[in-house]
């Protein structure tokens, strides 16, 4: 009983930084399979005067990914009822040309407007429609989202590592009696924080493991996965073996950090 | 004879204040029985940790099992004392840890194998009449208990040099009398020097013994 709580106040602290972290990982995982989706639905209208190969296009900027050719011919149709098809072929060709540019990812409103211009900047090129406006409160929107995420899990994150850090005076009293008695016996330095850093190790792992074991339930909970096939994406909400790596390091990491904090801070009684 | 403490114009005081010992000379033949009275505060125990080097000297030098302790490396020191046994006035015991493993400590410093430290701790057990409290924690005992487990813990590894404070401050005449006899075996059959801080000198002991009085800051041989 004892030793459960001896280990519970370090894990659970480690286990909500490990949960920030990893809602951190799954929210940016989600915005980019979102924008992903977005920028399939997201296209540039160019208007041209000239014909224009689907070469030339697609090496006025790298964001392109796609060039597609509008057919007039959904425009003309409303016309041609009551005009001569002699006519209709003259206005073809005096039609300018509209092309369909699709996306390899979806921009930013820096990338919008910078494709515009590249795009105006082909003297062919008389009109680009981009939908700006709509374009850049979608964008906006998504990052904001993302910013607040990663806001909340860095406010979580300090707020839980101060409460370690006041945590850290009681267990330095603790340790400090034990290292120091084991010092009165010639016990060498390694051996006095041997145990310290057991407990900090054995924590992470306990932590981490925790982790892996809630991510692992709920990734595979149909009703998480439903969440995210209603807006529309697939997400690896956990990645048993990256994740779990990076969640087990950082734990070790913090735990054995402030392992040395407590035997750097230790200081023999006279 | 071998000297295993050397004090020359020792002086002793906590970092600026007044001096507690004063420029004291005196040396402990290697296997001898000591006594060192006096009265409270005048600076038994401050001795007693600057033998182990916990308390630097102020002035003058002090050698400890052929260690100068004026300037010792930790290492040095760490060697010095896994060959010393003490028994703290005050215990020091590690209270997260049953009696037997705070007994153990010792030989777990000085690298003894599991099995054979266990049965030495079995058998100090049995000498300090606590084997019907093995695997208990040191809160769980009585104060004159736990200074038992004390005493046992400064034996284990058969040290060269024992350092008491006042080891029978807590116990009835029947444990204190268990305690000399230990401390008095040590001395004969392993050839341990002893150095005991004590307000009565038991007056039942077998072996010839040294005895310093402290008065006053300085240290003077009582005959
Ligand atoms: N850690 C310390 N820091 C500062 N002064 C101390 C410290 N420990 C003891 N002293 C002072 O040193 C003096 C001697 O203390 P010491 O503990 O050596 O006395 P003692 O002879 O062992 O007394 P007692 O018989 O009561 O145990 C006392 O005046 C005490 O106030
Ligand atoms: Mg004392």
């Amino acid at each position: 009983m004892k030793s459960i709580k001896n280990h519970l106040s370090l894990v659970i602290a480690l286990l909500s930084i490990l949960f920030s972290i990893q809602v951190f990982f799954v929210v940016d995982r989600s915005i980019d399979a979102y924008k992903e989706n977005l920028a399939n639905n997201y296209s540039v209208i160019a208007v041209s005067q000239k014909r224009l190969s689907n070469h030339d296009i697609l090496s006025i900027n790298k964001i392109i990914s796609n060039v597609e050719e509008l057919s007039p011919d959904s425009v003309i149709k409303r016309l041609n009822s009551n005009m001569q098809s002699k006519n209709v072929e003259l206005l073809k060709l005096s039609l300018p040309k509209f092309y369909k540019i699709t996306l390899t990812s979806y921009p930013s409103p820096e990338e919008v407007s910078r494709l515009t211009a590249d795009l105006l900047r082909n003297s062919s090129i008389t009109k680009v429609e981009n939908f700006s406006s709509t374009h850049s409160t979608t964008y906006k929107l998504l990052l904001l989202f993302k910013n607040v995420v990663a806001i909340f899990a860095l406010v979580v994150i300090v707020v839980t590592l101060l409460l370690i850090f006041k945590e850290l005076k009681i267990w330095q009293y603790k340790h400090n009696e034990r290292m120091s008695i084991m010092g009165l016996f010639g016990a060498a330095l390694w051996l006095r924080s041997a145990v310290l850093f057991r407990l900090a190790i054995v924590d992470a792992l306990i932590a981490s493991f925790l982790a892996f074991g809630i991510f692992i339930y709920i990734s595979s909970s149909p009703w998480v996965l439903q969440q995210f096939s209603n807006i529309g994406i697939s997400v690896v909400i956990f990645n048993p073996l990256e994740d779990f790596a990076i969640l087990l390091g950082v734990a070790l990491l913090i735990s054995t950090l402030l392992a040395s904090l407590i035997v750097i801070g230790h200081k023999e009684e006279v | 004879m071998d000297k295993v403490i050397i004090a020359k114009d020792l002086s002793l005081s906590y970092s600026n204040s007044e001096t507690i010992i004063n420029k004291a000379n005196f040396s402990v033949d290697s296997g001898s029985f000591v006594f060192i009275t006096g009265a409270s505060g005048s600076g038994k125990s401050t001795l007693l940790k600057s033998l182990f080097g916990a308390l630097k000297p102020k002035q003058g030098s002090l050698v400890v099992g052929g260690v100068e302790l004026n300037s010792v490396s930790r290492s040095k020191l760490n060697f010095l004392r896994r060959h010393i046994g003490i028994v703290f006035q005050d215990y020091k015991l590690v209270k997260e840890w049953s009696i037997d493993k705070n007994i153990m400590l010792p030989l777990i410093i000085n690298g003894y194998v599991k099995s054979v430290a266990q049965n030495q701790v079995d058998k100090l057990l049995k000498h300090v009449r606590l084997n019907h409290q093995a695997g208990k924690h040191p809160l769980e005992l009585s104060g004159g208990e736990q200074q038992r487990v004390a005493m046992a813990r400064a034996l284990a590894h058969n040290p060269i040099l024992i350092l008491a404070d006042e080891p029978t401050g807590n116990l009835d005449e029947y444990s204190s009398e268990l305690i000399w006899k230990l401390l008095e075996g040590a001395n004969e059959q392993l050839k341990t020097t002893v150095i005991v801080v004590t307000h009565n000198i038991p007056q039942t002991l077998n072996v010839d013994y040294k005895h310093y009085h402290i008065e006053y800051g300085s240290i003077h041989e009582v005959n």
